[in-house]
């Protein structure tokens, strides 16, 4: 048996999705909705026929309630039946499913993100054939070309009186522009040669970039031992697309900077003072609230037993980096939860929003966010700055207590199950099971 | 019906050469006869000036859109009738209709065959 920490985790997660009170629950398996709420918070351990008694009455298997199925293989499998509702998935039975056959499931779920992809790159493509300048004035270059041809071949071609001189003007037009067609063809095939290097089918850069990422552990050894960036680069960088290199060098060049500005040796023994808190470390070193956020979550295991999440979006909101914790997940793609501080942040600039969060539906773990909003580079003359925001997430500071009530986040629209929220922007893939 | 039977007159405002060259020949032949303009700048003022019967109007035009152009036209009551024959490289159904928005009366796309010019030519005359 795998060593389980998270049952109650999944009780809650299976309660919040069935609509069902936390009183109701526990009243119907006979136990006080303290002792439930300890529970469902994973600070009392649950087994034997009570846990038998609460998968019965959540309709589960209990082992999906012991072992779980793995929430994001459940998330990509709803994803997928809301893809397609005309196939009216039993939505109800996913748990079922994909405890039972696990495999056929992880196949169904990798298919989907396979078609997803591959959807993305074909709007990729249909984009460049719309918004390309080059391509649109080569092919326009060529059909022109082509037209002119058949226009003169047919007139040769065609029953009708042509004369002699006629006649010549039209060989010699043909014979020009064939030469013409010739020498754009060549040039078409050349520019869709040359661009082969970006393998389309992979997605964008930026999940590539992601994916990079998070196999490296967010933490780049070379850079801490300050080496060069490029052998930190050919060794991320492999099989990545240019455009997805171009956005690796970038992060690297940044990673740099800040591990020359901070460098470990500094930042551990004030990290072992202070705890992950950006503020006050930032007191502490004087240092740059934005840069120490970055080493935080750039901090191996071995440094930061409990790791941090980060996350860095744009102006306009899109996550340019990305690295969540199992506690508060973060989309793949898209954008997230509107109501992540992450954005109010940029509403605020230079203020260091901090306090509780917590992601609803989640295990109920109450984490700590600090966001902050700082222009991208230095000032300019009479030019406005571009922010962006940054959000640490971290777990909460020792003595700090969490509110009665904490208003809830998600991860993003499609995967929340609050059905009321202002910040609401399409329907929730999680709502109709409810309903 | 044919050109020489209307003695019909036909501006074409095209900038390819080798194009005007081949749809010229085989318009006239039919008994068209047949004015050229290979510039969208001063487009609409030629078709002011000419008053041709039917007007064969490429989209890509260097100075100018061949959408502009017709726009200008329509706006004009003088012209809100004139029959206009469009001609595109781009047979996306968003060209299509962008020329019916602007009012084109019909809409050809490249590479065309020379019976469905002469056949386009004779339908916009005959309305």
């Amino acid at each position: 048996m795998p060593r389980d920490t998270l049952t109650g985790s999944r009780i809650r997660e299976r309660r919040v999705l069935r609509g069902m009170k936390q009183a109701d629950l526990a009243r119907k398996a006979g136990i006080s909705a303290s002792y439930l709420n300890l529970i469902e918070h994973n600070r009392r351990r649950i087994g034997g026929k009570l846990l038998l008694s609460i998968a019965e009455i959540l309709r589960v298997e209990p082992a999906a309630l012991t072992e779980g199925a793995g929430a994001a293989l459940i998330s990509s499998l709803r994803e997928a039946a809301a893809d397609m509702p005309q196939v009216s998935a039993e939505l109800d039975r996913v748990d079922e499913f994909a405890g039972r056959f696990p495999g056929w499931a992880q196949l169904l779920a990798d298919s989907r993100t396979r078609v997803a992809q591959l959807e993305r790159s074909l709007e990729t493509l249909n984009d460049r054939m719309t918004h390309d300048p080059h391509l649109a004035a080569s092919l326009h270059e060529m059909l022109s070309t082509v037209t002119a041809i058949r226009s003169a071949a047919s007139i040769l071609a065609e029953p009708g009186e042509v004369d002699a001189e006629w006649q010549a003007r039209f060989h010699r037009n043909i014979y020009e522009d064939s030469a013409r067609l010739a020498e754009t063809s060549r040039g078409l095939v050349t520019y869709l040669e040359a661009d082969e290097t970006s393998p389309l089918e992979t997605g964008a850069p930026q999940e590539e970039l992601d994916a990079a990422l998070e196999k490296a552990g967010h933490t780049v050894p070379e850079l801490e031992a300050g080496e060069d960036r490029d052998a930190a680069l050919a060794k991320l960088g492999r099989g990545l697309s240019g455009p997805a290199r171009g956005l690796l060098r970038g992060w690297l060049d940044r990673y740099a900077s800040d591990a020359a500005a901070l460098p470990l040796d500094r930042l551990r023994p004030a990290v072992e003072a202070h705890g992950p808190d950006p503020a006050a470390l930032a007191a502490a070193l004087g240092a740059d609230p934005a840069c120490i956020m970055r080493r935080l979550a750039a901090m191996s295991p071995e440094d930061l037993p409990t790791p941090v999440g980060l996350a860095i979006c744009d102006s306009s909101g899109v996550l340019t980096y990305r690295k969540p914790l199992p506690d508060f997940p973060m989309p793949r793609f898209g954008a997230a939860c509107p109501l992540w501080p992450l954005y109010r942040a940029l509403s605020r600039p230079h203020v260091i929003l901090a306090g509780p969060v917590m992601q609803v539906g989640r295990s109920g773990a109450v984490l700590w966010a600090d966001a902050l909003a700082t222009p991208q580079a230095g000032p300019a003359v009479n030019a406005d700055p571009l922010y962006q925001a940054q959000m640490l997430v971290r777990p909460l500071p020792q003595g700090a207590e969490p509110p009665a009530t904490l208003p809830q986040l998600g991860v993003a629209c499609r995967v929340c199950p609050r059905e009321s929220c202002e910040g609401r922007r399409e329907p929730s893939i999680l709502a109709s099971v409810r309903r | 019906m044919r050109g020489e039977d209307m003695g019909g007159q036909v501006l074409l405002i095209e900038d390819e050469p080798n194009i005007i060259e081949a749809i010229r020949f085989i318009l006239s032949r039919d008994g068209w006869q047949v004015h050229t303009h290979s510039n969208g700048t001063d487009a609409a003022q030629i078709v002011r000036d000419r008053a041709p019967d039917v007007v064969i109007l490429d989209v890509m035009l260097p100075g100018r859109s061949g959408y502009d152009i017709l726009r200008e036209l329509r706006e004009d009551p003088a012209h809100s009738d004139l029959p206009v024959l469009m001609l595109t490289a781009r047979g996306q159904s968003k060209d299509r209709e962008m020329a019916e928005r602007a009012g084109a009366s019909r809409f050809m796309t490249k590479p065309f065959s020379n019976a469905e010019v002469l056949d386009a030519v004779r339908a916009l005359s005959a309305q």
